[in-house]
């Protein structure tokens, strides 16, 4: 594999099924994780309804992708960050957020939920420190 | 002259609800679809809007669009009446015209 690794940011802003930003991301994401790079998610305004537990799409006849981000750690995704004011806004806490488990195979080190509530300046700071966003 | 007005967008991304409640009239029927239902939840910033609306006119939510949003109706806001797609076509017979807020 490529010996330079890059840290990429996906940075959402857009609630699921009302348009296809969401799931066009997730995509990218998974087939990103192909590429042995460093993987973060970021999700802001919006965005922030994609990981609201409990979605059931069945009434929509539409696929229904939350499932997949409980997932993402199996796909070297170990940073997954969620705007505070963008929750808070929302009437939204970490509590209706799904939790994604992370596991390295080889040490078995562990993370119970990888999803992290960040402030303002932790987000600035993650795009700051970001080779490259991927935005939708 | 009765309008089913329907809001498709969150109101944090649109001003779609905005403008929709501000120029609907008092009696009038507003139908909120797709991402539009997560300004029938409680404790957002726009809750107090809606509240206000309530007043005036008739709000719904579609029932299908909430669950895939994963929005119990232990979290909408009190004075939303919650419809199936059945209702939808009722709401959209009972008014004279539909006005769709994009």
């Amino acid at each position: 594999m490529s010996e330079v690794v890059k840290k990429f940011l996906y940075l959402n802003r857009k609630a699921p099924y009302g348009t296809i930003y969401a799931w066009e991301s997730l995509e990218v994401v998974l087939i990103g994780a192909a590429f042995d790079q460093e993987v973060r998610l970021l999700f802001v305004d919006d965005g922030v309804y994609q990981l609201v537990k409990g979605q059931d799409t069945r009434g929509i006849g539409m696929k229904n992708f939350s499932p997949t981000y409980r997932t993402l750690g199996d796909y070297e995704v170990k940073s997954v960050y969620v705007d505070q004011a963008s929750l808070e806004a929302r009437g939204l806490t970490q509590d209706d957020l799904v939790a994604i488990a992370w596991e390295d195979w080889e040490t078995e080190e562990e993370i119970e939920n990888i999803v992290e509530v960040v402030d303002a300046a932790r987000v600035s700071e993650l795009m700051d420190e970001s080779d490259v966003i991927f935005s939708f | 002259m009765s309008i089913l007005h329907t809001v498709n967008k969150t109101p944090f991304e649109r001003n779609s609800l905005d403008s929709c409640l501000k120029f609907a009239s008092p009696g009038a029927s507003v139908l909120m679809i797709e991402d539009g239902v997560y300004a029938a939840m409680t404790g957002t910033e726009a809750e107090a809007r809606v509240q206000a609306a309530l007043g005036t006119v008739s709000i719904y939510a579609l029932g299908p669009d909430l669950k895939a949003r994963g929005i119990g109706e232990d979290r909408l806001i009190e004075g939303i009446q919650v419809v199936d797609y059945a209702g939808f076509v009722d709401l959209a017979t009972q008014n004279d015209k539909v006005q769709a807020w994009l």
